[in-house]
């Protein structure tokens, strides 16, 4: 029997309330095995308590080529982030 | 290195104005530092070249757990037995973040594996040497460890996400092996004469194979002159060579050790060690599959895949009957 496993991308949410987090893909030819095989492989130094396995071809992902469309437009919007409103010394708490 | 002599399938570097228009745009975001993800576009001499360059540092991370999983049954305690079954896990561990990043750049690690059983693809030298004793297992941990940690550590910014990911993964990591292999080495060194006697002789056997391991010599190294260029060479052999006998020599005089080389003396003027003249000759004929131990790694590597078979062909049929019964 020749059939190549499939792909699975691993997350992990660390023990400090973080969201799961993107660490590495694997192959596995199950979800349960994708688990088994992420905990020895991802988890061996208490990187963890919870974990997600995903098939990636599953994931839709974003092309490089949209790049300049899909994020250049943030750039000259400044205003969103609040260090562009000055506030007098004397005005506290905000 | 874990990666010798990776041929980049070009000869000599081109300047930006030689190139055409997308190569010379690809070269100006990697001098700018630019991270070259899996879906950017790349010229196809890079992309072989880091297949070649990762797959065979991979294969040799797996190839690595053979000389020391020799000695698991024989660690002379648990507590040595536990540590080393936890750094070979971590090889393999390494060896499949390897074949991860691999992977971005359109192969499978099927086909890898293939070309590894095949006997098609390198791996490194060092692992061509026999571990005969029990000091051998601190000597690798201590010397070839610390040399890859010598190597591994700059390629951490190379040019490649994915690549650099993976040894920034496996460098947090790999600290535990070299001081895992000092602490065997330091055991022994205060132990009986009979055991500083195996340590003496373990560090005379694995000094020059470990030396050798970051490859050729600068002015032979057809190859490096382009990977420098596309930063997934960050230090030249030479470079890294000097650096690991400056950092080593101390370590082996705090163990009570002697270095198997009489030219080795400090240079005040160049503020490094001298060393004595490396013998290519043998490191050639390990490279080219002649070293004492090559058809015996590759063949407990097949063996072990060949073995492995109808277990991986179970969790495939179990796989496939629950698809069909939720199907169902």
């Amino acid at each position: 029997m020749k059939a190549e496993w499939p792909l699975w991308e691993i997350f992990i949410r660390s023990q400090h309330g973080l969201a799961h987090k993107h660490v590495g893909s694997l192959h596995a030819p199950d979800a349960e095995m994708a688990i088994s095989n992420a905990r020895d492989v991802y988890t061996r130094r208490n990187e963890g308590v919870s974990l997600w396995v995903v098939r990636s071809s599953e994931i839709v992902a974003s092309s490089p080529d949209e790049k300049a469309a899909l994020f250049d437009p943030a750039r000259d919007k400044v205003y969103r982030h609040p260090t562009f409103f000055p506030i007098p010394e004397e005005v506290k708490n905000i | 290195m874990y990666a010798q002599m990776v041929d980049t399938g070009t000869q000599g570097v081109r300047r930006l104005d030689e190139m055409p228009a997308d190569e010379r745009q690809f070269q100006e975001r990697i001098d700018a530092g630019i991270k070259i993800e899996p879906k950017d576009a790349m010229p196809e001499a890079y992309r072989r070249t880091l297949i070649r360059q990762i797959s065979q540092h991979a294969h040799s991370e797996i190839v690595g757990q053979l000389p020391e999983s020799n000695w698991i049954t024989r660690a002379p305690s648990l507590k040595r037995k536990a540590i080393l079954l936890a750094k070979v896990q971590d090889e393999a561990g390494h060896g499949l973040y390897l074949y991860s990043a691999a992977e971005t750049l359109g192969v499978s690690r099927d086909q890898l594996l293939e070309e590894l059983h095949a006997g098609k693809a390198k791996y490194s030298s060092i692992f061509n040497y026999p571990t005969l004793s029990w000091a051998d297992i601190g000597a690798i941990g201590w010397l070839v460890d610390g040399a890859a940690i010598m190597n591994q550590i700059p390629l951490c910014r190379c040019s490649y996400g994915p690549y650099a990911r993976a040894m920034i993964r496996v460098c947090k990591e790999e600290s535990f092996h070299q001081r895992q292999g000092f602490d065997i080495m330091m055991s022994l060194c205060k132990g009986t004469p009979e055991q500083k006697a195996m340590a003496q002789d373990a560090l005379n056997r694995w000094w020059w194979p470990a030396v050798m391991m970051f490859g050729p010599p600068d002015d032979q190294s057809v190859h490096s002159a382009q990977s420098a260029a596309w930063k997934i060479k960050l230090l030249s052999n030479d470079e890294l060579r000097q650096r690991f006998v400056d950092q080593t020599v101390p370590q082996a005089e705090y163990l009570g050790l002697s270095l198997p080389d009489k030219d080795l003396k400090w240079n005040e003027i160049r503020g490094r060690y001298d060393f004595g003249a490396i013998d290519w000759e043998e490191f050639f004929r390990v490279v080219k599959g002649d070293g004492p131990c090559n058809r015996e790694r590759l063949a407990a590597r097949v063996k072990a895949y060949e073995d492995g078979a109808w277990f991986r062909d179970a969790l495939v049929a179990h796989a496939q009957k629950e698809t069909v019964r939720e199907a169902a």
